[in-house]
């Protein structure tokens, strides 16, 4: 499926592999919670790069201790209207420090995306390439934000409290 | 009151641009009706029984002449020049255009408004107490609290698609106009014995199908840690709440679900790795919010106007307006005056954009300019000088404006109902009407005294019917509009929900049944003794004996 990292459409490297498929010989897969518990000894033995992809409701508990494993986390959307991959995405990167891939799959539309950016998804997996390609520029619609969250951007409240400041004196607004 | 600065603005400008864009994106058959909802939904634009509804933010229910003079504009060029002031302290337009959507927003941005987060799964519209910065009463401006909370809540990136609608209610008064113990989360600022402010915060109150009393969650949170702490209630909740059904999905739910002492381990739990980091304000934030809610330049006045009292001595219209429509202010010489949009047999909340324009015409004269919308569908001029109130009565009452029944029989609460909503089952807008005209006379509704009356055209509870002190609910019976008869709610500080009294009555003998009610009570009652008071003391039997005696 198309895929949006820095903001480009780029070729996906990773494979996503269902329950009952066999692995690939090699590659980097993206396997489901329930396949990660089942065979953790075979998937670790095996010499090739990991993803693991969470539904909404696998909370981050459940793979906190084996973080460091993983070069993807795949969160679920299965509807764009179930908001609990956003705070599975926050508690990630802010409280458990995972700085790989952390990938936003299922229905994904462009109008989340900005969202999905802050709160520290880096890559969107899109149905098509034409929707890949229109949700580029919805990542820069909205500038200001009121809020800290998992990305780097400032909040109104810090750039309103700082004496150097770009924003108010137009430079970036 | 809170004025933009270029992060506000931009913020808002490029919302409007965006919208555009998706209604363009619409119109051009791009997006189904199905994939805008959402997007509309997030700019508070509703598709109801007959015609787009767009519903305007009023943060707080705080808004100048100048606005007020927008939302006329507005009203006049894209509707069919009235609106409708809701129980959210919002604005809404009943037959606005989609074409014309991305104009009316752009006009809006104007005057620094936007309806954001009117709607949809997310942090709603942030109320507080209508009497904000002027009620005699209050500890602290619950103002300055809602707009930090507006501000954090507004495009929040974790917490745009939540379970559920999410109510955030404000009050720094011990009297609770805001009806914080019905809210998602309702805060009560408080002061410590130090001088220090801080919140009691009560979670998972709420209305609709399933109506609660909020719990006490914390005491007196410390006023630095507010933003953290409701981040951690709405990420337990987001996390937590239910979405299977969408009945079960409001975090009142939840709360009941877990228990309240589970629930509060939870959120303490979250809260405890989040209290320090940069989700609260940075030191100066809050100042530089609270600046904008310093109070208007008041004149040093005497306690009590000669003149005002002589007008009522001499004025017995007057004097009756002043007794229900005016309000004690901390200022001494100020009061603060209520407008009713409940006319007799008018429909409540709704105002035409001449009304408008007069009420912003009179707020400047004499009010600062300062304008509210209370959650029970009135207008408030917060600040005016007692010596102006003759002039201000007179002035309201040449655009029907000076109905003195705050409090009152008639100053009913109504959802919009079957008239315009596809949820309802029945109306409720006529049925104020019919209810304001039987109660016409002023001096009959004076001898009752304080008595609300709720009404909710379906189960959602739009119309708080759950804390009237009579509320009246819509159901349909075989096709027939049939209303359910509760007592004893009621909303303030001392939150109770009213308790069904007997079987549903037909519409058309609500009026009846309501004036039975009435006439059952003032035998009842001992000297001076309110509705609300006397049910507490006889309980619900007195009235049903009486009720369905006849049936």
């Amino acid at each position: 499926m198309p895929l949006i990292k820095s903001k480009q459409v780029v070729i996906d490297t990773w494979q996503h592999v269902d329950d009952e498929m066999a692995l690939p010989a090699d590659g980097g897969v993206i396997i489901s919670l329930a396949r990660w518990q089942a065979e953790q000894t075979v998937l670790v033995g095996r010499n090739a790069p990991l993803g693991i992809r969470l539904k909404s409701d696998e909370g981050v508990d459940t793979i906190i201790n084996d973080l460091p494993r993983f070069g993807v986390v795949a969160l679920e959307f299965p509807t764009f209207k179930d908001g609990r991959p956003y705070s599975t995405a926050r508690l990630l990167r802010q409280r458990h420090h995972y700085t790989e891939e952390l990938r936003a799959v299922g229905d994904i539309l462009r109008d989340q995306v900005q969202f999905m950016r802050r709160c520290g998804f880096d890559a969107f997996e899109f149905a098509d390439k034409t929707a890949a390609e229109k949700a580029i520029a919805a990542f820069d619609e909205i500038e200001a934000v009121y809020q800290t969250a998992a990305d780097r951007r400032r909040s109104a409240a810090m750039i309103r409290n700082d004496t150097t400041n770009a924003f108010l004196n137009g430079t970036c607004g | 009151m809170y004025l933009y600065d270029a992060i506000d603005q931009s913020l808002v400008d490029q919302r409007v641009e965006q919208f555009h864009d998706q209604v363009r994106r619409r119109m051009a058959g791009e997006l189904t009706e199905e994939q805008f909802k959402p997007l509309r939904l997030m700019n508070g634009l509703y598709l109801q029984l007959h015609a787009y509804m767009l519903r305007v933010a009023i943060p707080y229910g705080t808004m100048s002449s100048h606005q007020m003079r927008k939302l006329a504009h507005i009203a006049r060029r894209y509707d069919k020049g009235y609106g409708h002031f809701t129980t959210r302290q919002n604005l809404q337009f009943n037959w606005p255009k989609l074409e014309e959507m991305p104009d009316i927003l752009a006009e809006l941005a104007e005057v620094q408004m936007h309806a954001l987060q009117t709607s949809g799964n997310c942090i709603r519209n942030v109320t507080a107490d209508q009497y904000a910065g002027a009620a005699a009463d209050e500890v602290a401006d619950p103002r300055i609290t809602a707009e930090v909370v507006r501000q954090w809540s507004t495009l929040h990136p974790e917490f745009s698609f939540l379970p559920r609608k999410f109510k955030i209610a404000v009050t720094g008064s011990p009297r609770d106009r805001a009806a914080a113990r019905v809210h998602d989360i309702g805060l009560i600022i408080k002061s410590d014995e130090a001088g220090a402010m801080g919140y009691q915060v009560i979670v998972g109150g709420g209305l609709g199908r399933t109506p609660m009393i909020g719990v006490t969650v914390h005491d007196f949170l410390p006023k630095r840690h507010l933003l953290s702490y409701i981040e951690a209630i709405l990420r337990v909740y987001n996390q937590a709440g239910r979405r299977d059904n969408m009945y079960k999905a409001r975090i009142k739910i939840l709360v009941h679900a877990l228990g309240a002492e589970e629930f509060i381990r939870r959120v303490n739990a979250e809260w405890e790795a989040i209290r320090d980091s940069a989700v609260d304000l940075p030191a100066g934030e809050h100042d530089r919010i609270a600046a904008f809610f310093a109070p208007p330049r008041f004149e040093p006045l005497a306690k009590h106007d000669a003149l005002f009292a002589r007008y009522r001595l001499e004025d017995r219209e007057f004097a009756q307006w002043a007794r229900t429509n005016v309000a004690p202010h901390k200022q001494p010489g100020y009061d603060i005056a209520n407008i009713s949009l409940k006319p007799e047999g008018g429909i409540p909340g709704d105002a035409t954009a001449e009304q408008m324009n007069a009420v912003a015409a009179i707020a400047e004269r004499f009010s600062f300019s300062e304008i509210r919308v209370t959650h029970e569908q009135n207008l408030v001029l917060p600040h005016v000088r007692q010596a102006d109130l003759y002039d201000v009565w007179q002035t309201l009452r040449s655009h029907d404006l000076a109905t003195p029944n705050l409090g009152l029989i008639s100053d009913i609460i109504a959802c919009p109902g079957m008239d315009y909503c596809s949820l309802a089952n029945a109306r409720s807008i006529p049925l104020a009407q019919d209810i304001s005209k039987r109660f016409a006379d002023l001096k009959q509704q004076h001898d009752i005294g304080e008595l609300k009356v709720k009404i909710s055209g379906c189960i959602n509870a739009c119309g708080h019917h759950h804390v009237g002190h009579i509320g009246l609910l819509g159901v349909d019976r075989k096709g027939e509009e049939y209303y359910q008869i509760t007592l004893g709610g009621s909303a303030d500080e001392n939150t109770s929900l009213g308790e069904i009294i007997g079987p549903a009555v037909s519409y058309d003998n609500v009026v009846d049944a309501i004036e039975t009610i009435t006439t059952t009570y003032v035998g009842l009652r001992t000297d001076g003794e309110s509705f609300l008071d006397t049910y507490r003391r006889v309980g619900k039997e007195p009235f049903k004996e009486t009720l369905y005696a006849a049936h």
